[in-house]
């Protein structure tokens, strides 16, 4: 076994039930009137705006930079996005779009989605979306690498993406549906922060199951204990699945409590998501008029 | 502060009608009490909730009276599927009744409304449910040949499950063919006697249960009385004790399900999140008030240091107060002498030399509070690691070996329940094997279920209650 | 001297059966025992409080290694218990006759369904965990099971009348199930009784399973009924209902497990109650999960 596998085997292990169990119960609690406001307007500003289609173009993408920039035209209290995320062919435009904004442009990179391409390949498609103006790139893992035992090649492959990402900021996606058990997820998170993830990431969204509140919960954990070992802060973004604010409350309430309000800020947890926006919106308008609002209310992009 | 304050998010107690003032439910009627009527509190505001009748002995033969009437006529010579068909109808009314049982019980007994909502009222009805079943099939339990119900059964029950322990009582006394004469304890009597408008809407038959309101003299009574055939018995290793000499010489069959110090024992391997979880659980579920509770933490040396650590961080997030908040996770301590008690040992705790810490948390100035307290640096000798102390206290104490940590666990006259934290599975099998208590819950804690069996070894009581076990206690077999 | 002369027999000592050996009582004492015909036929040992103390000794002492051993050890070795005693029937006829009275017939009758009995109990020995015990159906990701174990150390009072039958049928389903006991025989017929330790002692059944006293229930059982190191008691032999309710009273303090007197037709097959009597199940859970 090498240094790295020993290091992986020797973390704790997870108990599935018990996890579960901690999740559903924190998934309880509930969140109103203040508390939710600040939590809403908070979940909005954590939104990496996702399109990640075959059928993407240009204008799709520019109507969602826009949405990203001004989620709710009529009120300018409504903050932006955290980020956009699109394969690296829309990062020009993507790019352009932004410009002059705060908002983040995130691009997957690395033959998104299954990872499956020559080393080299994956490395050049993150340098041409970092190029073309991304600031944060989501990569993926290897997971058949991962699954067979390879963990020095998933780690090597992180560190060179890590270094082809120059400053851009490196999210790691896990793949956690693929990944199959919570040990693995915990021994992936760990992996991928010794080899310098600035973020991990649970799904690409194309595998089911993408994102859930336990799993997100252990990567927390993770995150949390990494910190206290290494003095390193690590961010993370589930991503898939979450839909509404009910969901995207859950998810602030496992951050609260799992790795604290350190971790309740854009710079370190994000919802890798595209409908939730519209939701969180909504439920943004019920607390402003105190009627529940409707899609025809929000724009649809 | 956090940045991320929870508004307060209260459970609405208008779903509850609570009278001004209840009567004991004696052959199907409410009826005055004989003896002085008394005040049930709401123990999280020291409120006033109702006023409860006291029931002296000529009450009580009044109840054991119509339970025999009952008896004789109607409950004993029913046909189980019968019965079966009164217990499945209570259930479902606890199903459609739920939330008002579950706000009621938080009121009188001030456990969060998380935990009465989501635990104590759906095994409420799981119970029934599970009991309505085993009504016209006793006969398969693998007990005996031919199980026959004993009579007329007394039952005492406390305060900290109010409506659960009432239908770890009922439920299996009834599905056995016995009637019922029940008294909850004096702290918390409301649900039981929203129980008894339940056995009317269920048009159950008048005397199958009766429910006799009133303190530690009525229970007595209720047990030395010369008619019942059963006594059932859950609280204090004391009570039990004395409980167990009135009915020497008798033939009253007995149970008693008792104190506990249970050790919750986690080695160096364990899943730590999850048993850091698990030892919360163990210790702050139900503010400690739980005979199971984990109350003595047994740690392997080589991780007490960490997992410590990990445990304050846990008590930082706890929530303690209003216990109708839907975000609470620490509700009130159930009486001025519970939380007297605790304090008491606490205080000795300290005395003793043990470390105290007290989860950072603001509590209410109005009511009974306790804010969940730790102490390490404790041992064997020290009498917070001894005695019961039936409130949010956890006593540390470490161990080196697995053969270490069994004697630990079983050096104590209780012997209810234990845990057992460890990712090696034989591990598991070979401490189970040893630990001398009745239930053994191993990588999780403090979960309950009808269909399993729980009562102690030695000085924890006898007997089982839940399962196909728990109808021995209501048949002669 | 003629050859013809009679030959003077050699009596036999009753001594007590602790630990696998056969002490006198510490107490030094001894007690005429007499026959159903009034004739003196030994002294036995009269057992004291301390002898009550070093027998519960011997039986803590061997209850965990007793329990430990596989069910199907203990069932063998209950067999042996029966083989040993089959092989000893006519001495056993001769003295639970001399003890009891009535005929020969009536007492090999009692012998042969003591041994019957003790096959009886050694074939439970690996059979009621699965009777008593089992998987529950909990409404949740958990693996829960239930088995019965050994209740501990019990305290026997073993039946007046039925000096071997009744004597091994109250022993042998406290045993069977990796309890370890201290008997008190009965009082006026202990001789059958001290004999069964010598079968024991040669049927490999570990000293301290089963310890044998002999002497008076009224001084001796309030001594084992309040002893805080026995677990139950069973009160069967006990002919006095004060006496009785005192020791249940007694054992109160450590919240034994009591078994009351109850009528006993020993011939009967005797059921499972005696089994479930001295033992407790015990509940594990574990999660389920991938």
């Amino acid at each position: 076994m090498t240094e790295l596998s020993t290091l992986l085997s020797g973390l704790p292990g997870v108990d599935r039930v018990g996890a579960d169990q901690r999740a559903a119960t924190l998934a309880t609690r509930s969140i109103k009137t203040t508390a939710k406001a600040w939590a809403i307007d908070l979940a909005i500003r954590m939104v990496d705006l996702t399109t990640l289609e075959g059928a993407d173009t240009p204008g799709k993408v520019r109507t969602l930079c826009a949405k990203a920039r001004r989620p709710e035209p009529s009120d300018a209290s409504c903050p932006s996005v955290a980020a956009i995320c699109v394969y690296p062919s829309m990062v020009p435009v993507a790019a352009e779009a932004l410009k002059g904004s705060k908002v983040h442009l995130a691009s997957v990179a690395t033959a998104f989605p299954s990872g499956q391409a020559p080393l080299d390949i994956r490395l050049d498609d993150t340098r041409a979306a970092v190029a073309a103006g991304a600031d944060e790139i989501d990569m993926v893992i290897n997971r058949g690498a991962f699954l067979s035992g390879d963990v020095q090649r998933v780690y090597d492959e992180i560190v060179a993406v890590k270094e082809a990402c120059g400053k851009a900021h490196l999210k790691v996606i896990l793949e956690t549906g693929e990944l199959a058990t919570y040990d693995n997820v915990r021994r992936a998170s760990w992996l991928a922060m010794h080899a310098g993830a600035d973020f991990i990431k649970t799904s690409t969204g194309k595998i089911s199951p993408a994102a859930t509140l336990p799993v997100t919960m252990l990567m927390l954990e993770a995150v949390r204990d990494f910190r206290e070992a290494t003095g390193r802060q690590v961010g993370v973004k589930p991503a898939g699945g979450i839909r509404t604010t009910k969901d995207a409350m859950k998810y602030l309430v496992v951050v609260n409590e799992t790795a604290g309000e350190d971790w309740l800020d854009p710079d370190w947890f994000r919802f890798g998501a595209s409908s939730l926006l519209n939701d969180l919106l909504m439920q943004r308008q019920k607390l402003t008029t105190g009627h529940y609002s409707g899609p025809d209310y929000v724009t649809v992009d | 502060m956090s940045i991320f304050e929870y508004a307060p998010a209260p459970e609405s107690r208008d779903i509850v009608d609570i009278k001004p003032s209840y009567g004991l439910f004696v052959n199907g009627e409410w009826t005055d009490g004989k003896g002085e009527a008394f005040k049930t509190i709401n123990p999280a505001t020291e409120e006033t909730l109702a006023e409860v009748a006291c029931a002296t002995d000529a009450d009580v033969d009044a109840a054991v009276a119509a339970a025999r009437a009952a008896y004789d006529k109607v409950w004993g010579p029913m046909p189980g599927r019968e019965r079966a068909k009164y217990l499945y109808r209570i259930a479902r009314i606890i199903q459609e009744r739920g939330r008002e049982l579950a706000v009621l019980e938080s009121l009188d007994n001030g456990k969060p409304i998380r935990e009465s909502r989501d635990v104590d009222i759906p095994l409420v009805a799981a119970h029934f449910f599970y009991y309505a079943g085993w009504a016209d099939k006793l006969g398969y339990a693998g007990l005996g040949p031919n199980p026959r119900p004993l009579g007329v059964a007394g039952q005492v029950i406390p305060w900290n499950f109010p409506l659960l322990m009432l239908a770890w009582k009922i439920a299996p006394a009834l599905a056995c063919g016995n009637t019922v004469v029940l008294k909850p304890a004096e702290t918390t009597p409301l649900t039981a006697l929203l129980f008894a408008e339940i056995c009317r809407q269920a048009d159950l038959p008048p005397g199958v249960v009766n429910i006799l309101t009133g303190a530690g003299e009525t229970g007595a009574a209720l047990v030395n009385h010369p008619d019942v055939n059963k006594v059932a018995f859950t609280g204090s290793t004391e009570v039990g004790r004395r409980i167990a000499e009135s009915v020497a010489g008798t033939r009253k069959k007995l149970t008693l399900e008792l104190g506990g110090k249970a050790a919750n024992i986690v080695f160096d391997d364990a899943a730590i999140d999850q048993a850091v979880e698990g030892v919360v659980n163990g210790i702050f579920f139900n503010q400690g008030h739980v005979c199971c509770a984990g109350s003595r933490l047994l740690l392997q040396e080589s991780v007490a240091e960490d997992f410590l650590a990990r445990l304050r961080r846990r008590m930082g997030t706890l929530r303690v107060g209003d216990p109708l908040d839907k975000n609470t996770d620490v509700g009130a301590i159930n009486s001025a002498e519970q939380l007297e008690r605790i304090r008491a040992l606490s205080e000795i705790g300290e005395a003793e030399g043990g470390e105290r810490y007290t989860a950072p948390c603001e509590l209410p100035e109005r009511g009974f509070w306790f804010a969940p307290t730790i102490f390490t640096g404790v041992s064997q000798s020290h009498r917070i690691a001894r005695e019961e102390i039936f409130g949010p206290v956890l006593s540390v104490l470490t161990f080196r070996t697995p053969e270490e940590a069994v004697a630990k666990a079983n050096n104590t006259p209780y012997g209810l329940s234990a845990g057992v934290w460890t990712e090696k599975g034989s591990r598991i099998l070979w401490m189970a094997d040893r630990l001398r208590a009745g239930v053994v819950w191993a990588n999780t804690f403090n979960k309950f279920d009808p269909t399993s069996p729980f009562g102690g070894y030695k000085e924890s009581g006898y007997g089982r209650e839940g399962g196909r076990h728990g109808l021995e206690a209501y048949l002669d077999v | 001297m003629s050859d013809e002369a009679k030959r003077l027999a050699v009596r036999k000592t009753y001594k007590l059966y602790v630990g696998g050996k056969f002490p006198r009582s510490e107490s030094g004492r001894s007690y005429q025992v007499t026959g159903s015909d009034g004739a003196v036929l030994a002294n036995a040992s009269r057992a004291s409080r301390k002898d009550v103390r070093d027998a519960v000794v011997a039986a803590r002492k061997a209850q965990p290694g007793w329990a430990g051993a596989t069910a199907y050890l203990r069932g063998q070795i209950l067999y042996r218990v029966a083989e040993m005693l089959e092989g000893r029937r006519a001495q056993f006829a001769d003295e639970v006759r001399t003890a009891e009275g009535g005929t020969r017939k009536a007492a090999e009758a009692a012998v042969d369904a003591a041994v019957d009995r003790w096959v009886w109990y050694a074939g439970w020995a690996d059979k009621i965990p699965q009777v008593l015990g089992g998987g529950n159906p909990v409404a949740g990701p958990y693996f829960n099971l239930s088995s019965p174990e050994p209740t501990g150390v019990v305290g026997v009072l073993a039946p007046q009348d039925s000096s071997l039958l009744g004597l091994v049928s109250v022993i042998a389903p406290a045993i069977a199930t990796g309890n370890t006991t201290v008997v008190v025989a009965a009082s006026e017929r202990p001789l059958p009784a001290v004999t069964l330790g010598e079968v024991l002692a040669t049927s490999d059944l570990p000293g301290g399973v089963v310890n044998l006293l002999t002497g008076h229930v009224a001084e001796l059982a309030p001594h084992l009924a309040s002893h805080a190191d026995v677990n139950g008691v069973d009160l069967t032999g006990v002919d006095d209902d004060e006496l009785a309710r005192s020791l249940e009273v007694a054992a109160a303090g450590n919240l034994k497990r009591v078994l009351r007197r109850a009528e006993n037709d020993w011939t009967a097959e005797p059921g499972i109650k005696r089994l479930r009597a001295w033992t407790e199940i015990k509940t594990v859970w574990h999660p389920a999960a991938g």
